[in-house]
């Protein structure tokens, strides 16, 4: 396999060496090895956790800049229906869009159209379906990570609908040719506001599709302020608006799901809470729902690592921007679901297995346990490992030695000193001591 | 010896005081089962089948042990109680067959698919059960 691309990126300088982040890590992917933090790349599902962990900003999420605009001819911006939410009010929804163009962005598609889209789609495949059921979302591509490491009996129930985000890309690039003649596909640009780091990793290595729509990934933080400066300045915004508070809406957890025709419908939020609900459903235990939306972040989209706003206060603008529009802008016709499908399947990524051979892997597996055993299972991270059965594994797989524990090194080093005192007994007597008895 | 290497025993106490630890062993046998490389269908088949006879242990005996080993070839799991016993196995064997109270039927359980789950997600399915001794299921899953 091609090596796996990622968002996330520890920042070196900054690394302060400290426990923070290798202990909220979901998939135990991070180790901190002579002072300095390390992302295995095989086991991280960028969810971005470790970006809101760390407390010397050190891990950092890629996103490309403003400056990739001068790529393209032509320049698109898929807005997530985040981004509305992290202006006051008085910016409606139209003022963001409005400055986005500012920006020097020709067209813009909301992602909260794709969403509806997704929506339509979505029921129209269930429908036809039913044997499947619970289907879990593929909007959140942390999750679809999270799948291919840890849930892979699970992949056959992921929802084969493109994320909200392709779906607009390849409606937003297709409107705007044809809205102007004569700009061939090529050179048009279409770039997410993103509130997410797996958005990044989803634009480069595809989950769903060979090659993405999305041409660059900028990131709201680093377009906040820009566009806050453009609507300051901004008298009447243009009156575009091509979603509903229903496709908004998915900027928050629940939002997809209480989009769909059926109703039995369970949300979850936050990377633990998921792998909580995604082993009851592995053991088959959830069969009696229809579908399952879950979201890496807390809250949603709206909690993203990427995000301004705090998610309480964004929550709460969402609720207040229902005012502000219908429910249904304009109702999706499904015209072409084949395009909205998979083109190709997320498989396993098996980042578990101690050895290819299955005696082998019973043997390292036996050591890791005994060697386990050995360890004080304080999970006090100061090995640079999770926990001691983190430490016990990199151990049998040869990526760190018992002695990184230092509850085990003070042993080593106190049984050594009892022994030379032992030894020092059995020493030859040089003749002086002698002398003063 | 060899021979000994190559296998991976477990053992859990299944306890009725805790319903929250009930599938705890099963969702550890998991585990284990993935750092061996096992296809995550067959980790699925024992877990299933693994859960449900826990389960049974708790709703029918209080609770009891559960030992697991797992060899290159396949998983053992062996799930014993000293409950009532089963008095009439065929009938057991039925789906939908239950011996379940009411109160338990409230909570979800007691549908009576249990044993039959267990049978068709394992190879092999062995219960010993004797009136007021206790009931042992051995369930085997090849690899």
């Amino acid at each position: 396999m091609a090596e796996y691309y990622h968002s996330v990126v520890l920042d070196e300088a900054l690394c302060m060496g400290c426990t923070n982040c290798i202990k909220r890590c979901p998939t135990e992917a991070i180790r901190v090895h002579n002072g300095k933090a390390r992302i295995f790349n095989e086991k991280c599902i960028d969810c971005g956790e470790c970006v809101r962990t760390c407390p010397y900003h050190a891990k950092v999420a890629q996103t490309d800049s403003l400056d990739i605009l001068a790529n393209y001819k032509y320049t698109i911006a898929l807005p997530a229906p985040t981004l509305y939410m992290q202006y006051d009010l008085k910016f409606t929804r139209q003022h963001v869009v409005t400055a986005l163009k500012m920006l020097g962005f020709d067209y813009i598609y909301e992602v909260a159209r794709g969403a509806e889209i997704v929506t339509a789609v979505t029921d129209r495949y269930m429908e036809a379906h039913q044997d499947g059921l619970p289907m879990i979302s593929s909007a959140c591509p942390a999750i679809v990570r999270l799948l291919q490491a840890r849930f892979p009996s699970l992949l056959p129930r992921l929802l084969p609908v493109k994320s909200p985000m392709e779906i607009s890309a390849m409606h937003a690039r297709r409107e705007f040719c044809a809205k102007n003649p004569g700009v061939e596909p090529g050179e048009v640009g279409v770039f997410f506001i993103s509130p997410c780091a797996a958005k990044m990793t989803a634009v480069r290595n595809p989950l769903e599709l060979e090659h993405s729509n999305v041409d660059g990934v900028l990131s709201i933080k680093s377009v906040y302020f820009k566009l806050l400066k453009q609507m300051a300045k901004l008298k009447a915004p243009e009156d575009f608006l091509q979603a509903g508070y229903q496709g908004v809406r998915w900027a928050s957890v629940g939002g997809e799901a209480m989009a769909l025709k059926t109703q039995n419908v369970l949300s979850v939020d936050g990377i633990q809470n998921v792998v909580r609900i995604f082993e009851q459903l592995e053991d088959d235990k959830l069969d009696d729902v229809d579908f399952i939306e879950a979201c890496a972040c807390t809250g949603g989209c709206l909690g993203g690592p990427l995000t301004v706003e705090n998610l309480y206060v964004a929550r709460n603008r969402q609720r207040r921007h229902k005012e502000l529009m219908p429910t249904v802008l304009e109702p999706v016709q499904v015209d072409e679901m084949q395009n909205c499908m998979f083109e190709i399947y997320p498989q396993h990524l098996d980042v578990t297995t101690l050895d290819a051979d299955r005696t082998e892997a019973i043997k390292k597996l036996r050591r890791m346990n005994e060697i386990c055993e050995e360890l004080p299972k304080l999970d006090c991270g100061a090995c640079g490992a999770p926990s001691c059965r983190a430490l016990s594994e990199d151990i049998v797989r040869e990526k760190a030695s018992l002695t990184d524990c230092v509850f085990v090194l003070r042993q080593k080093v106190r049984d050594l000193a009892r022994e030379m005192m032992i030894l020092e007994g059995f020493m030859p007597s040089d003749g002086q001591n002698d002398k003063e008895n | 010896m060899e021979l000994s290497e190559e296998i991976i025993r477990l053992h859990y106490d299944i306890n009725d005081e805790d319903f929250s630890a009930a599938g705890e062993a099963s969702s550890a046998v998991k585990k284990t089962l993935s750092r061996l490389g096992v296809s995550p269908e067959t980790v699925k088949r024992v877990a299933i089948a693994m859960y449900e006879a826990e389960i049974n242990a708790v709703i029918h005996a209080d609770g009891g042990a559960a030992d697991i080993e797992i060899t290159p070839q396949q998983i053992k799991v062996v799930i014993s109680d000293r409950g009532p016993g089963i008095p009439n196995m065929e009938a057991a064997m039925q789906p939908g067959f239950s011996t379940a109270t009411e109160s338990v039927r409230e909570l979800g359980f007691g549908a009576g698919m249990g044993l039959p789950n267990m049978k068709r997600y394992t190879d092999e399915m062995y219960v010993d059960t004797k009136i007021g001794v206790g009931t042992t299921v051995t369930l085997i899953v090849k690899i």
